[in-house]
């Protein structure tokens, strides 16, 4: 609906009349803002949250190493944007559904999704809840809430007005929390999504990572506006910026839109500002379009470490315990890649299961003709081989111990 | 039995699964209580609440994302495009996200309580943007079921099958036949199987597959070739993925003979897909080519309209050319 007054001069608007402030809480050497108010958070969750921030970064750098070694073929990293990733999934009920982009991991290691099942999908083999269909860190779990992750850019976020929709008919207080980059803003899906869920009054967190990057394309680029939060105002929505490298401020903004969203059936928009220190992924390289120097200001200003000392200045959290998570995150990292990798591939059969709930006669007689193909040529196509026949099987396995 | 008009035939399989599960939930642009611009869901508003049947923004890729949301939820949305001509906003929302969702969590999340309604096709004045057949594009996409009633018979019972079908479905509808096609529908609930094509006319000479609003087209060029003395039998596929071989090449073991007839443009279109896998199958029964009766590869012109379309003329020259070949 729109209500206006009238003017009698042709007056623009460029909306410079609006500037929107960042939410801050924790300042970088640990300790609060003043007249900053920490959110009520008892030791065992703030240390959970600590917890999956490190086990991210942990996992993300030897994830990466390990491609670089070509035991991988691809990975993107969560480095720098831990705080608002876990801070936001921390502030929400355990049941509520996720819908992430892609560099939201550490959502999943928050909410208890082991090594052995990021490997299991990072190796594609025969545990890979995914069934070894989709490139790495495409990870979805359906006990934790959490959408497998699709590719295409900005997709989830209208799924995420619709989910939530039918979380609001269901009356089980839920909602879902979707995110996505500032440059997955962009995509027309975003807009669709935003004005949906403002119509249809749905209990979704809209939580844009503006984390200054979409692959080489800074932000300035992107869009000409201040940030992705003004455009709220055009859908009617309620939005805050928060500073996405404090965790306080994280969590504490997303615990106040939780309840907007379940409490009064409005959907929120949060745009936390951060930096992402990785490169987009393991098949890029950021020397080419930004400088070291801006890298080191940003890691300066490190989501970890800033909760870190603020544990420290609790009493919370020390050197020695802090030495100790890493060296165990770290072994553990290491011994459930080893035994992923060692895993075989999903069956031959898993290639035409579930494109519809039933195999089709027609995809049924392209299984057979594939099998039988497969029969003249087994070398050619060892990881379907090793599924058909049990000699060819047992022969790759003794190969593939002898490459060890 | 009482006759309805197929928006009817579609309105009342609505009220029906709307009215037997509660996630089942109707949407899309003037859908809510005008009961959508041709009608198709009138009253369901009225019935069963505005939570349930209701106006979406005029956005179609916000339409289905929002249904694949819905779908993946665990409620069963039947989401309406006003035109088939409109889907394409929603075409990354359908192919990349409704035809994989099952397929790339390893079935641990899936889309399959989800509905997708458009009419489809020519003979309205519709020109290039009200008139199109776009279902060859979607059955190319493995993961959808694709399915194209002839009459309100078959509208009720396949749009029953395809609401409550563990696969997500595209449901084109024959815009042309909403009103004019008339007929005997049983009040109750039943459903018509996908993936299974039908023989409506049985022949001896020459098989003719069709489907939608097409089927009453061939009818016609059946009648003139059956005075000539032509024999025919008559397939409507009903369902283009999947679809149903079986049934079409047990038709050619038969007759020899194959007329495969769409409005859609004939390059890259749903006939060619069936005239190879006849050919496949059927190669040394075969007496003539097989015929291919199709829209000419042009945007869908509006003055030339009665030109343009595969009318029966065209059907029963491709009839007669075949069995004469």
């Amino acid at each position: 609906m729109t209500t206006t007054a009238d003017i009698h001069e042709p007056t623009f608007l460029a909306g410079d009349e609006f500037s929107i402030p960042t939410f801050r809480l924790l300042k970088q050497d640990g300790t609060l803002h003043e007249g900053a108010k920490a959110p009520d958070l008892e030791q065992d969750k703030a240390l959970a949250i600590y917890h999956a921030m490190v086990a991210t970064r942990v996992l993300d750098e030897r994830m990466l190493a390990a491609q670089r070694q070509g035991r991988l073929s691809f990975y993107m990293q969560c480095t720098g944007e831990e705080a608002a990733v876990v801070g936001a999934t921390a502030a929400l009920d355990d049941a509520d559904m996720i819908m992430a982009q892609y560099r939201e991991q550490g959502a999943l290691v928050y909410r208890g999704f082991t090594f052995d099942e990021f490997m299991n999908q990072l190796f594609g083999n025969e545990l890979d809840y995914g069934k070894g269909r989709q490139m790495p860190i495409h990870y979805g779990s359906r006990k934790l809430h959490y959408m497998t992750i699709s590719s295409p850019l900005g997709t989830q976020i209208p799924q995420a007005t619709g989910y939530a929709y039918g979380q609001k008919l269901a009356g089980d207080g839920k909602c879902t929390t979707v995110f996505f980059g500032e440059g997955a803003a962009s995509e027309g899906d975003f807009h669709a999504a935003l004005n949906m869920a403002a119509v249809h009054e749905v209990p979704v967190i809209f939580f844009c990572r503006n984390n200054g990057y979409a692959i080489s394309t800074p932000s300035i680029e992107q869009f000409a506006a201040d940030g992705v939060a003004p455009r709220a105002f055009g859908y009617r929505m309620h939005v805050i910026r928060v500073d996405g490298n404090d965790i306080l401020a994280v969590y504490s903004a997303t615990q106040e839109a939780r309840r907007i969203a379940v409490e009064n059936n409005k959907p929120v928009l949060i745009e936390a500002m951060s930096y992402r220190l990785a490169a987009h992924s393991s098949s890029d390289d950021p020397s080419g379009y930004r400088s070291k120097k801006e890298e080191e200001a940003w890691r300066e200003k490190d989501p970890i470490l800033r909760m870190q000392r603020w544990l420290n200045d609790l009493g919370w959290w020390n050197e020695e315990e802090e030495k100790a998570l890493q060296e165990s995150l770290r072994k553990e990292v290491l011994e459930t890649m080893k035994r992923a990798e060692k895993r075989p591939p999903p069956p031959l059969d898993s290639m035409v299961s579930d494109v519809y709930a039933d195999v089709t006669p027609e995809l049924q007689r392209q299984l057979d003709a594939l099998k039988a193909h497969i029969r003249q040529y087994p070398d050619a196509y060892p990881k379907g081989a090793r599924s058909l026949d049990p000699d060819v099987r047992a022969a790759d396995d003794t190969a593939a111990k002898g490459g060890e | 039995m009482p006759t309805k008009n197929m928006l009817q035939a579609i309105n009342n399989a609505l009220d029906i699964a709307m009215g037997e599960d509660d996630k089942v939930l109707c949407f899309g642009e003037d859908v809510g209580s005008f009961g959508g611009v041709f009608r198709a869901t009138s009253h369901l508003q009225e019935k069963y609440g505005r939570a349930r049947c209701f106006n979406t923004p005029l956005v179609e890729q916000g339409i289905i994302g929002f249904a694949n949301g819905l779908a993946a939820q665990g409620s069963v949305p039947v989401a309406e495009i006003q035109f088939a001509d409109y889907i394409f906003p929603a075409f990354d929302q359908i192919v990349n996200e409704t035809a994989k969702f099952r397929y790339r969590s390893g079935d641990l999340f899936n889309v399959g309580g989800l509905t997708i309604r458009a009419p489809y096709g020519g003979g309205i004045a519709g020109g290039l943007y009200h008139s199109q057949s776009p279902e060859a594009y979607f059955a190319h996409t493995p993961g959808l079921k694709v399915v194209i009633p002839r009459d309100p018979y078959q509208a009720k019972g396949l749009l029953l099958a395809s609401i409550r079908d563990p696969d997500p479905v595209i449901f084109f509808e024959p815009k042309r036949l909403y009103r004019a096609a008339v007929g005997e529908v049983p009040e109750e609930d039943y459903q018509l199987p996908l993936g299974e094509a039908e023989v409506t006319k049985e022949g001896t000479d020459v098989t003719l597959v069709g489907w939608g609003a097409q089927m009453e087209v061939i009818d016609r060029a059946v009648e003139l070739a059956e005075k000539d003395g032509i024999s025919c039998e008559v397939i409507d596929l009903r369902s283009l993925l999947p679809w149903d071989q079986d049934s079409v090449a047990e038709s050619v073991f038969k007759t020899g003979r194959l007329v495969v007839t769409h409005e859609a443009p004939r390059t890259g279109g749903f006939a060619g897909e069936i005239a190879a896998v006849v050919q496949e199958r059927c190669f040394l029964y075969l007496e003539s080519p097989i015929a291919r009766v199709t829209g000419m590869d042009t945007p869908f012109p509006l003055t030339l309209e009665k030109e343009y379309l595969a009318d029966h003329l065209k059907i029963v020259e491709a009839i007669r050319a075949t069995v004469n070949f």
